[in-house]
């Protein structure tokens, strides 16, 4: 088995690849059995969900002591409102990690990458631990870096839309330039959409509908962790296929350069 | 988007295959971007006082009616008593007069509201985009706001008098409280009021056009189905079960991430039966009198109630069917700058 370096987030290794989001389950003990079917050490849950009053039927009861809370910002339609949910996290003791969410379109749910990476600078600033749900643009994600984010999570198609990694090219080249984590989110329908996003070299996937509308969330769960480990494996063993800039397995001119008379 | 013949003759043809089909792809798109959470949410309503005569209108000035508007106090009262029940979402309500309800006496109440309830709508007469503005800093998140009927002639006929008796003014509504910076807006007509395939068909363009110069609005929509009023020879077009279901799926549709309401003006059967189909939002325990949940006075209502279920038996009939209730799905931060 070849060896792999862990994945490291806000200083913390993390060693399962696969991130689990807690929206549209259809009750919360299906989140509980498929966090532990995923293997996950990350979860996000939507501040906005979360609630502070009720402590029958809270999220946060289903969501094991060991697991990483990631506070998502979903609602917020600036910088200055992903700083102000943030913050109302932080006081109510959900730690300093979050995904940054800025969304300023209800038909598509598209991220707006500037007031994002707006955002990610203001948290940074704060001691956060931001980690930008961006639309894949690398002009974006090196401001992203600048900003002090700890990770970028370009969307691999609409959020929701199951449809796959259909900005593959793009994300490709976020994983070639950018050195900070690149954990493609949003889009993924099927397991072997993580599988792909892994073999592209993505450090992680987040899924979360597809599991969620699952009849069977536990076992889709175990499938999607399954499939990322795959695809990180191939990854690793370096899978052969179309490569952007290929080195053939055995050089095609490499007779130049032999010591031999003919 | 559909158009109008399209429409039409998809809401004259109740054939049970027809339904099905329109019922399983509208499910499916539900599914998909909603899963299997409804929000919860309910309306408490301030005062009855109104200085129009909508014809459809229980609140008309022109009835005789017992008229109340809640005090400071009482709004209080009021509020804490829709706390208990675990609602979290709270549509506040009042008739059509500015001099009784001026906006300060609901700016007000949202700020009362603001200490009950994370995320608070309202449903008031239609205002001016800095009355808006400043609502929205008090802490509203949302307003809805109905056209009633888009057909003119008609909308002149059921408003004779009073500021709503302006179709334009009502028309441009939704942007000036877009404008304004509020988040939530939803839109609806009164079914029974106007022919419903124009109505809708003009609604679902008003929408298209808001989703197009507002785009960072979150919008919903409602379908309710207006009644007789009692003392008036008012009489509303019928509207079948199977029209209402078909709308919501057109709706659900043609607009897949958009919210559906529906309130409990719906019996508890078809409210059930509706909820996979599109139905993202549903009121609950309603009381459509003023003062109607702490018993502060006996006041008539503005419609009345079919479903009378507690919140209890709300919550807990959602789980038997597979759906996760959600109480809150927003949480207060300063609105503005
Ligand atoms: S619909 Fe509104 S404005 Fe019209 S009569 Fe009723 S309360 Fe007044």
């Amino acid at each position: 088995m070849l060896k792999d370096k862990p994945l490291v987030i806000g200083g913390k290794k993390i060693k399962s690849r696969m991130l689990l989001g807690t929206g549209k389950f259809r009750n919360k003990k299906d989140v509980t059995e498929s966090i532990k079917a995923s293997g996950t050490e990350i979860v996000t849950v939507a501040l906005r969900r979360i609630d502070l009053k009720r402590h029958e039927d809270n999220i946060l009861e289903y969501i094991p002591e060991n697991i990483n809370l990631l506070i998502n910002t979903s609602g917020a339609r600036d910088a200055k409102e992903v700083l102000r949910i943030a913050r109302i996290a932080k006081e109510a003791g959900y730690g300093n990690w979050v995904k940054v969410e800025v969304v300023n379109d209800s038909k598509y749910l598209l991220p707006d990458n500037r007031e994002t990476v707006r955002a990610t600078g203001l948290l940074s600033e704060e001691g956060f631990v931001a980690l930008p749900y961006m639309y894949p643009d690398l002009y974006t994600a090196r401001e992203l870096v600048k900003a002090g984010a700890a990770a970028v999570m370009p969307l691999g198609s609409c959020i929701g839309s199951g449809r796959g990694v259909k900005a593959k090219e793009f994300i490709k080249i976020l994983i070639n330039e950018i050195d900070l984590p690149v954990i493609v989110d949003a889009g993924l329908g099927l397991p072997s959409h993580a599988a792909e996003s892994m073999e592209l070299g993505a450090d992680a996937v987040l899924v979360n509908t597809a599991v969620a509308n699952a009849r069977n969330p536990k076992s889709i769960a175990k499938a999607f962790a399954l499939a990322v480990k795959a695809g990180r494996l191939a990854y690793l063993g370096g899978v052969p296929g179309e490569k952007d800039s290929a080195s053939a397995s055995s050089p095609l001119t490499g007779f130049l350069f032999e010591d031999k008379n003919d | 988007m559909i158009n109008l013949p399209e429409l039409k003759a998809i809401l004259a043809d109740d054939k049970r295959k027809t339904i099905e089909n329109l019922a399983v792809k509208a499910g499916a798109i539900t599914r998909q971007y909603f899963g299997r959470t409804i929000s919860l949410y309910a309306p408490i309503y301030l005062s009855n006082y109104c200085d129009n005569e909508c014809i459809y209108c229980g609140f008309s000035k022109k009835l005789k009616i017992k008229r109340k508007k809640l005090s400071p106090a009482e709004i209080e009262k009021e509020m804490a008593q829709v706390a208990k029940t675990g609602i979290q979402n709270i549509l506040l309500l009042s008739g059509g007069s500015r001099t009784q309800t001026p906006p300060v006496y609901i700016e007000n109440a949202v700020k009362t509201a603001g200490k009950y309830f994370p995320s608070i709508s309202l449903e008031v007469y239609s205002l001016e985009e800095g009355e808006y503005r400043q609502l929205y800093r008090s802490g509203v998140d949302g307003i809805t706001i109905y056209q009633e009927t888009y057909n003119k002639k008609r909308y002149n006929e059921l408003h004779p008098s009073g500021k709503k008796s302006d179709y334009n003014y009502r028309y441009l509504t939704p942007e000036r409280i877009a404008k304004s910076g509020i988040r939530y807006i939803s839109l609806g007509v009164l079914l029974g009021l106007h022919d419903v395939a124009e109505d809708i068909y003009e609604l679902f363009k008003h929408l298209e056009l808001l989703e197009r110069d507002f785009p960072g609005v979150e919008y919903s929509l409602s379908f309710p189905r207006i009644l007789p009023v009692p003392g008036t020879k008012f009489k509303p077009g019928s509207v079948s079960d199977r029209t209402l279901v078909k709308l919501i799926c057109l709706a659900r549709i043609l607009f897949p991430r958009v919210g559906i309401n529906l309130s409990t003006r719906e019996s508890g059967r078809l409210r059930d039966h509706t909820l996979g189909l599109g139905v993202t939002r549903i009121s609950a325990a309603s009381k459509t009198s003023v003062g109607g949940y702490a018993g502060i006075g006996r006041e008539d209502t503005q419609f009345d109630v079919r479903d009378r279920r507690p919140v209890r038996e709300v919550v807990a009939r959602l789980k038997e069917r597979g759906f996760d209730p959600v109480f809150t799905d927003w949480r207060r931060i300063k609105n503005g700058p």
